[in-house]
């Protein structure tokens, strides 16, 4: 176990320099000088000048990059040249808000896509079933702000249940923040429910195969009881690993329902960046989400590693 | 017509699902591409209104013999916009995968023949490109170059490339070892002409198959772009940038948001059961060959 860990490590460490290089090669993309985009209409050439000594920017490419890595492995990405925040501090401020988010929407997948994949399992090659599986394969074309814009709809504008926006912290009223978070976690929940849901249908068909499924039958147990205390665990190994999986795609999804339900996520910091046109903190947040992602999939594949030996002794 | 010939057959060996249901779901879809796709293409043509053209006095208006499907906010002819909307869905749609495609297919396709170093550099590549969530890597690159319609395709394309270059090495792989390519190299065939004369053709259909799914992913990217006004710029009328404005109105006009949404919808569900469909048809199963 610990050498596979070892060759995972000696992976990750490239893999993470090469996303740094790629994020900040990204920002040099921007036509012009970042100077010209600070000073705006302010700018003259000698201003320019001595802004771009300031920030390092008349120094060779290569070495700006060193530079970079080297305060942004200290945590240091610099601050925003708009509101003097640090990049640090605005990540560290809006990342609760973000993983909130993120827990309450895998929690919801999981309530729709467990019960609806043992129903299917059971019943499989049924009405239910195939209805079910149809509505799963429609989903993948229905894409999360759609999602955002039917709930919103149905829930905030037609019902009046729920806010639509408008964000209030937990520590404030507890209430009102969970409720501020039902829609967007339900749309993300509903992007992610299908793809779970086939992963643990197709695991429990198989289990139900099993001869000690049989054999509880033959003793008489209630379905019930079969179900979830002997069918559910064992095939839930494969749901468990694609849930961690998707907490990476989730990240993709924040973006747009953060932005759509008005929530001070990492998500919203980084569309309000761009519309902001803030670029220090756009390839901060950029960074930062990139080496999360990266982070969490080597965990996920550690993870993997441990509850499937197969893996760990298998041909990398 | 013949994938539907092809796929009745399918149906008699592998019992896992009924082909025969979805080959009428088929046909609808790829009915409603080439509606789609007509009305793109001869959108300048077509006895509507121009998409661009503001009534001041007719926001919102109902639908009538003048305005097929209404007025959106601004007093825009709703199903011009539709029209010309799927200009920029369908081009960006179909010609960001063909830089996934050929570049991707290429890469791939010498990475599982070729194997070794190359193989590994290609892997690790791979891998960088993917380790990057693709939304964010799409935004960040376009706030940077600038939005138009070349940049978000040229984006969305390269972050295609991953996916190809991994399907099509797979494919390789797995037709490198078969009896065909074998008794090619013994007959003393160059690596190009195996590549080119017996692999490609093997690799093209599989490669075809994603190459749909691929379209309605980039329908959605680009949609989720413009929806958050980082697409392409207005006043281009745009299936994301419209369900965007729609939502504004919600309250007072939901039908201006919903109108967009279920021509995507349908649109991407389309590609996706036209792909998909292919691509049972071409799972590179041993079996299946």
């Amino acid at each position: 176990m610990a050498k596979f860990i070892g060759r995972r490590l000696v992976y990750l460490l490239p893999v993470l320099l090469a996303v740094t290089l790629l994020t900040f090669l990204i920002a040099s993309l921007l036509p012009g000088d970042l100077a010209y985009t600070i000073l705006g209409d302010q700018a003259t050439p000698e201003k320019v000048e001595a802004l771009r000594a300031q920030m390092g920017l008349d120094r060779p490419i290569w070495e700006r990059y060193l530079i970079w890595l080297g305060n942004a492995v200290q945590g240091n990405l610099g601050r925003s040249f708009r509101t003097g925040e640090t990049v640090f501090a605005a990540v560290v401020d809006r990342l609760p808000v973000s993983l909130e988010l993120m827990v309450m929407a895998v929690v919801l997948a999981l309530l729709i896509a467990i019960p609806l994949a043992i129903l299917c399992a059971v019943r499989s090659g049924s009405a239910l079933d195939r209805f079910v599986t149809g509505l799963a394969f429609g989903k993948l074309s229905l894409p999360p702000f759609m999602v955002a814009i039917l709930l919103i709809y149905l829930f905030a504008v037609e019902l009046g249940w729920l806010p639509a926006t408008g964000w209030v912290p937990f520590a404030e009223d507890p209430v009102a923040n969970l409720r501020s978070f039902v829609l967007p976690a339900l749309t993300l929940a509903i992007a992610e429910w299908p793809v779970l849901m086939r992963v643990l249908r197709s695991d429990m068909i198989a289990t139900l195969q099993e001869d000690y499924i049989a054999m509880a039958k033959a003793k008489g147990l209630r379905p019930a009881r079969i179900l979830l205390v002997h069918a559910l665990k064992p095939s839930s190994l494969t749901l468990v690993t694609v849930a961690g999986i998707n907490i990476g795609r989730l990240i993709g999804g924040t973006l747009i329902v953060e932005t759509i339900f008005a929530l001070p996520g990492i998500g919203r910091l980084l569309i309000g960046a761009i519309y902001a046109r803030d670029f220090i903190i756009l390839q901060g947040v950029v960074l930062f989400v990139a080496v999360g992602f990266v982070v969490v999939n080597f965990i996920v594949d550690m993870l993997y590693a441990v509850l499937d030996p197969r893996i760990r002794h298998g041909r990398a | 017509m013949a994938a539907l010939d092809v796929g009745v057959d399918t149906a008699a060996v592998t019992p896992v699902r009924r082909r025969r249901r979805v080959g009428g779901l088929f046909l609808a879809s790829v009915i409603w591409i080439a509606v789609v796709a007509l009305g793109a293409i001869f959108a300048d043509l077509l006895p509507i209104p121009s998409p661009t053209y503001i009534d001041m006095l007719g926001k919102r208006e109902l639908p009538s013999a003048e305005h097929w499907l209404g007025n959106d906010q601004l007093g825009r002819d709703v199903f011009s916009r539709l029209v010309h909307g799927g200009r920029i869905s369908l081009t960006v749609g179909l010609l960001a995968p063909v830089i996934g495609v050929t570049v991707g297919g290429a890469l791939g396709m010498l990475a599982g023949y070729f194997r070794g170093r190359f193989e590994t550099f290609v892997s690790g590549g791979v891998d960088v490109l993917l380790a990057f969530p693709p939304l964010v890597f799409a935004l960040a690159v376009t706030t940077y170059l600038g939005q138009s319609v070349l940049n978000i395709t040229l984006v969305i394309g390269i972050l295609g490339i991953p996916a190809f270059t991994r399907v099509a090495r797979a494919v390789t792989l797995s037709l490198s070892e078969r009896e065909f390519v074998t008794a090619a190299r013994a007959l003393g065939a160059t690596h190009t002409r195996i590549l080119l004369r017996e692999l490609l053709p093997n690799v093209a259909l599989p490669l075809v198959a994603f190459f749909l799914l691929g379209v309605a992913v980039t329908i959605v990217v680009e949609g989720a772009l413009s929806f958050l006004g980082l697409g392409v710029p207005p006043p281009a009328p745009s299936w994301g940038s419209m369900i965007g404005e729609g939502r504004e109105s919600l309250d007072i006009a939901p039908w201006l948001a919903f109108m967009p949404a279920t021509v995507m919808f349908l649109t991407v569900l389309s590609f996706n059961i036209v792909g998909d469909t292919l691509r049972a048809l071409t799972d590179p199963r041993p079996g299946a060959l």
